[in-house]
């Protein structure tokens, strides 16, 4: 809640007093809950907002699983009946939708919103109630993209949605138009997020942390938003050209009239080539927070990690054509673009570099965000050299289409950013929620995984070296082949790898189960932690921090943990977690100010779906939700994003010291 | 988008300055349009490609009524002189002078949009509808996109003289006035580029 005045006795518990608005600003009075479903419904805190995104990233998790699994079920057996031919295209375009942007991107988001802030010692974003607004239009833009299975199936067009495919005449169903609406809504979410933490990043880091002692976490996040910042209109475009042409008979893609379908594939990957860094980036950032801490080591190359993490954000920009190296760009386009996509390996390696010299010689403590960190290490580097071979354009005209593509983006967005995000879950799970997850189910976890993924994934090179098309709906044993290049062979044992993920993937849920039942707390600091996320109680306080840190050194928090010895250079403790955190109860500021809960955000995000469903069935319904937006955005924009201190109960008289009693 | 981000004033900072020294509305309203650019970018390279494809209906030479648009352009480019003339009003904390080139700079944007549908119009009767062509549809498109930009930035400049006339401004008035300035000057801006690309350089 919003303001919180400590009481003098200092180092209890945090607790907001009883806040009662005196007055409604633009329409409503402010929501007061601090417990319940209200709490969360009309928050604007970062952490809570944090955990909504991972929760509902989680969710789609699930559900595109089962949209992968049923479609490695169909392709088990020849001439597999699982599916039919059409479900089997929405199946696949959906799976790759859910994954791409209602998991990889709200998980990443999830982490973003939470640790930012935590990580560059400020008590929350630079627009909360934006923050919050993001959130319920992800959660929106995926619901309603999800909607078009019961009504009349999802898209089918695959998930970069190729023209003239799009179209009416060959997608007559409500699909693509729920598909393209959808991810406008979720696109709203990716850029007000993006806004928000970039603002975040440049403008609220703690005193004394220049740009580049910020973790490096924090760093490829802001290079990850910078990237949506410019990659997000450009889809926007795209989606707009093609919600035209099916719901109002614009001509863009229509071939008949003189279209040029390669305009929705430039468009398309424009976007689409930085939204793989996007999706990868924060990945990196994990384990590159991750590594050092098992290490015991500082993360090695610290200005390389960041510069070619940039290096990527802006190389990212000029590959995109490598996408279409078999739709016929002529010779100097076909060039330049296998230039450029052979020169983004090199930040890329860098990186890898960096992480493998910042274990040698370190004190490698293999936990399960280890584990992870590491099989990213491993599992990112296979893929990013089947990547290699997709920029040697005369290569990649055998392998276009094929299940070697699959392969290779499953090996690093699997491989790579889902490892990584899982990392992520087992090493900072302890601050979110003070218990730490088991780490003996963590490692059955991993290891069910790394065995899946490869089942699942390696065969796919062979399959598609042989020829195996992408997106095949079913094989017949009779065109199999024989031997070692035997397809039925490797397609069952894609399948029963994907189901050994799967099992991987449920040990994770137990675990997450098995530990909020459990009553045992995480320590303060259980993996002797680096940087300032850990300066403050495990989960954080609703203030994050009770002193706003100032900061000397890259890694912060270890340098107030350790010294160094002048004479013999090693480091010894100094100081434990436990009591820097005392220190700091003890100096707790007295007046602290948040950001106070508002109805807006949900009532108007919650607009925007009833406007995309009045473009598909009625014109009107999208006008009246269109007004309605209107007034909504009137009515946020009167409320002030801190209330008075007039609307708090008893009001604060401008006595800032004044003690109050804690609400039990 | 900026109604949203102007009045989540200083909450955060609390008694310290940024880290940039610059306030977080006004890096937000930048960033903005930093990634507007990229949405105009998208839109006008469609009509680009598809100006000259023509099947049927009129071409873009048979249109256009250049002199007309010229003086809808001049007006629009005129509002941006107002509103830096509201801008400079707000800093002096002279609020009739605000609320005043602040209407000013809308009535000539409200002018510029009504001479846009004027113009739609007259094409519209002369064979070119939305759906007619490649050259319809991302005329259209890209005129109508930034003839919506100019509308929601009408909408924002007359709620601001509502508020400033209530005194109900959160945060920074002259700020709030600035960064609506900013967004204005870049919707004209971005005319300047689509009435040189679209109408001047012959298809």
């Amino acid at each position: 809640m919003a303001i919180i005045e400590r009481p003098t006795t200092a180092g209890g518990v945090e607790l907001a007093p009883p806040a009662t608005p005196t007055r409604a600003q633009g329409g409503f009075k402010r929501p007061v809950s601090t417990t319940g479903w209200k709490s969360w419904l009309f928050t604007v805190d970062h952490k809570k907002l944090g955990i909504m995104y991972g929760v509902m990233a989680m969710f789609f998790f699930v559900l595109g699983g089962i949209e992968a699994v049923l479609i490695r079920l169909q392709l088990a057996a020849p001439e597999g009946k699982v599916l039919s031919a059409s479900v089997y295209n929405q199946m696949f375009t959906m799976h790759a939708t859910t994954m791409v942007f209602l998991f990889v991107m709200p998980m990443a988001a999830a982490f973003a919103n939470y640790f930012i802030p935590l990580q560059i010692g400020a008590r929350d974003v630079a627009f909360p109630r934006m923050n919050a607004f993001g959130f319920w239009c992800i959660l929106g833009g995926g619901i309603f993209i999800n909607l078009s299975w019961f009504f009349g199936g999802a898209a089918d067009g695959g998930w970069f949605m190729y023209a003239p495919n799009s179209g009416p005449i060959f997608s007559p169903s409500h699909g693509v138009d729920f598909w393209s609406l959808g991810l406008q809504i979720a696109g709203i979410a990716s850029l007000t997020g993006a806004i928000n933490l970039i603002v975040t990043v440049l403008n609220m880091r703690a005193p004394g942390m220049s740009l580049m002692k910020m973790p490096v976490f924090t760093w490829l996040q802001l290079v990850v938003q910078f990237l949506l910042l410019f990659a997000v209109p450009v889809i926007t475009v795209a989606l707009f050209l093609l919600s035209f042409q099916r719901n109002f008979g614009a001509t863009f893609f229509d071939v008949s009239a003189g279209a040029d379908p390669l305009l929705w594939q430039h468009l398309f990957w424009i976007f689409g080539h930085p939204e793989v860094y996007i999706l990868i980036l924060p990945s990196f950032g994990i384990i590159s927070e991750v590594l050092p801490v098992f290490a015991k080591k500082p993360l090695f190359g610290y200005p390389f990690v960041v510069f070619s993490g940039a290096a990527i954000g802006f190389v990212g920009w000029g590959v995109w054509a490598h996408h279409m190296f078999a739709s016929g760009l002529g010779p100097v386009s076909v060039a330049v673009f296998s230039i450029s996509t052979m020169a983004i390996a090199i930040p890329t390696g860098v990186k890898i570099v960096n992480w493998t010299l910042t274990l040698w010689g370190g004190k490698l403590r293999f936990t399960a965000a280890m584990h992870f960190a590491v099989g990213l290490i491993v599992l990112f580097t296979i893929g990013g050299l089947s990547g290699v071979t997709h920029s040697v354009a005369p290569s990649d005209t055998q392998q276009t289409d094929t299940y070697y593509i699959v392969a290779h983006f499953h090996y690093v967005l699997f491989g790579g950013a889902v490892f990584g995000l899982f990392s992520g879950f087992y090493y900072w799970w302890p601050k979110m929620f003070g218990k730490t997850l088991n780490e003996k189910l963590g490692k059955a976890n991993f290891w069910l995984m790394v065995i899946g993924m490869n089942m699942t994934f390696g065969p796919m090179h062979i399959l598609g070296l042989q020829g195996q098309p992408r997106r095949m709906y079913q094989w017949t044993e009779a065109r199999a082949g024989e031997g070692f290049f035997n397809l039925a062979f490797w397609n069952r044992i894609a399948s029963i790898g994907s189901l050994v993920l799967s099992l991987g993937i449920l040990l994770f849920i137990i675990n997450v189960i098995k530990t909020a039942r459990s009553k045992e707390r995480a320590p303060l600091d259980p993996w002797d932690a680096r940087t300032l996320e850990w300066m403050t109680s495990s989960p954080p306080k609703e203030h994050n921090f009770d002193v706003i840190p100032t900061v000397h050194h890259l890694d912060e928090f270890f340098h107030r943990k350790y010294e160094q010895d002048p004479v013999t250079h090693e480091y010894k403790q100094i100081a434990t977690a436990e009591e820097i955190l005392a220190d700091q109860e003890a100096h707790a500021d007295k007046h602290i100010h948040m950001p106070s809960p508002s109805y807006w955000p949900i009532v108007l995000a919650s607009t925007l779906p009833i406007i995309t469903i009045g473009v598909i069935y009625s014109i009107p319904v999208a006008i009246v939700g269109g007004i309605f937006l209107v007034l909504a955005m009137f009515g946020w924009a009167l409320e002030p994003s801190t209330a008075p201190e007039t609307d708090f109960d008893p009001p604060a008289s401008g006595d800032s010291t004044k003690e109050l009693a804690p609400l039990v | 988008m900026s109604d949203v981000a102007v009045h989540e004033a200083d909450h955060g900072t609390h008694g310290h300055t940024t880290s940039t020294g610059l306030s977080n509305n006004k890096v937000a309203m930048w960033l903005f349009l930093g990634s507007e650019c990229l949405l105009f970018g998208g839109l006008i390279s469609t009509y680009m490609l598809y100006r000259g494809r023509v099947s049927i209906g009129p071409r873009p030479g048979n249109v256009f009524d250049i002199p007309f648009t010229s003086v809808s352009s001049f007006i629009l480019l005129m509002s941006s002189l107002t509103m830096v003339l509201a801008v400079s009003a707000a800093q002096n904390r002279d609020d009739r002078g605000t609320t005043l080139w602040l209407t000013v700079t809308a009535l000539l944007g409200a002018t510029f949009v009504g001479g846009q549908v004027y113009e739609f119009t007259a094409m519209y009767n002369e064979g070119l509808g939305f759906t007619t062509s490649l050259f319809g549809s991302s005329f259209y498109t890209l005129t109508g996109f930034h003839g919506v930009h100019v509308t929601v930035g009408i909408i924002m400049l007359m709620s601001l003289v509502g508020i400033i006339k209530r005194s109900t401004v959160p945060g920074d008035k002259a700020e709030v006035v600035e960064l609506i300035g900013l967004y204005w000057h870049f919707v004209d801006v971005i005319w300047i580029v689509i009435f040189t690309l679209v109408y001047l350089i012959p298809a």
